[in-house]
């Protein structure tokens, strides 16, 4: 019951994910970040199984490190999802493949333009307005599809997100702890406070 | 219902007019019947006049279109030229039974000008590489019985560049229509000897 949400409007792209760390039907950690960022711009997300996200994160994390190092440039957000893309797709047909769903979200650093990827664990890659993975896509892609517009502020982009996690609040069976949310801007990443109190009473 | 073939969903289709070739493709993504990304195109360009569509499992779709990319840069490099539609075809094919026993997911189809006779070339193939060569029009994808009835039904010899459009798009748009895993828009080529059309067709967004 790991929920991945992501949101893009005119300057920025939002990202959030669950808190809860579960194992089986236990929350074993209430304040868990599923996110790492790749570099300045981008920001990834991501879900799965258990040693499985963290380890490939990290390593995906660390060559876009060493790309910047390099080559004192960062990847675009483009470029490093179809780097991951091809890392994940790779790993499909080896002997034990990564079981990793994640989000890519990332403002071009020259165009200022914002972007998402949708990549799931047999790494299809679809570039998306907005984008949720596992059960909260049955909840939230509906709503986002109702109020989303390409050129939403920051401001109506995290009231969008309030929507999504109401839904969940009110229709997943298992409390998933709140949301870290964070937000990529041609500024860099920022964290988002974000009200994980709020009682939704159920339908 | 879990053949890698059909996870994802999408059509694709190609067809034969005068002097001229036809390809098309939805642009739907999807789990099952949760629709991801309604902009997905599946047909890959390699040169002037050499199209390839590709349906069956996306991350294929990816994987193998990124593949002939830089099998074809190699190709330009080497031989100093375009590739032509009947030497990329049997690149495909071979390229496909390399794989023989660990296939890419994906059902390919091929369409082009002779670069030399401006002859019409389309063919299709199965997952491991065997040529379905056709002087009438090639079907593939979540929607390849309902594309068959409406090519058998609309298609004729003979066709211009403007009527091939209208029939392609006609075949594609109510075939997919008809197939809740493709549709959600598409995308339409018409090649002719020096001109290549780009169309984006708007589909039922359901």
């Amino acid at each position: 019951m790991e929920v991945l949400l992501g949101i893009t409007g005119q300057d920025f792209t939002l990202i959030a994910a669950s808190k809860a760390a579960m194992r089986g039907a236990t929350v074993l950690k209430a304040a868990d970040d599923k996110t790492r960022s790749l570099n300045k711009h981008t920001l990834m997300a991501f879900s799965g199984e258990a040693g499985d996200t963290v380890q490939f994160a990290e390593y995906i994390q660390a060559n876009a490190q060493l790309y910047s190092m390099r080559n004192e440039a960062d990847l675009s957000p483009s470029a490093l999802a179809h780097f991951v893309r091809g890392e994940l797709a790779s790993s499909l047909r080896s002997r034990k493949p990564y079981n990793v769903n994640l989000l890519l979200g990332g403002v071009d650093p020259i165009t200022h333009k914002s972007s998402l990827y949708w990549l799931d664990y047999l790494a299809s890659l679809a570039p998306v307005p907005y984008a949720a993975h596992g059960y909260a896509q049955y909840y939230c892609l509906s709503i986002l599809d109702k109020h989303h517009h390409p050129d939403i502020s920051l401001e109506q982009g995290i009231k969008l997100l309030n929507l999504c996690t109401d839904e969940l609040k009110r229709r997943l069976p298992i409390d998933f702890k709140g949301m870290v949310v964070k937000a990529v801007t041609k500024d860099g990443i920022i964290d988002i406070e974000f009200d994980d109190d709020k009682v939704v009473k159920s339908a | 219902m879990s053949s890698p073939f059909s996870i994802n969903g999408g059509a694709c289709v190609a067809m034969v007019g005068k002097d001229c070739v036809a390809i098309a493709c939805d642009l739907r993504l999807g789990l099952q019947a949760l629709t991801v990304s309604n902009n997905f195109p599946k047909i890959f360009q390699y040169g002037d006049n050499v199209f390839l569509g590709l349906t069956g499992l996306a991350t294929d779709v990816s994987t193998v279109s990124d593949l002939f990319r830089y099998k074809v840069n190699m190709y330009r490099l080497r031989e100093e030229r375009q590739i032509a539609p009947r030497t990329f075809a049997n690149l495909v094919s071979s390229s496909l039974y390399e794989k023989r026993f660990g296939p890419w997911f994906v059902s390919p189809v091929v369409a082009g000008l002779d670069p030399k006779t401006g002859q019409p070339f389309i063919c299709g193939f199965d997952s491991i590489g065997c040529i379905d060569f056709a002087k009438d029009f090639i079907v593939s994808g979540t929607a390849s019985e309902q594309l068959f009835g409406m090519c058998e039904s609309l298609w004729e010899p003979g066709l211009d560049a403007d009527q091939l459009f209208e029939t392609i798009s006609q075949s594609l748009l109510n075939a997919v229509d008809r197939d809740a895993l493709s549709g959600w828009g598409a995308h339409v080529y018409i090649i002719e000897k020096d001109k290549v059309t780009k169309r984006l067709l708007k589909g039922r967004q359901d």
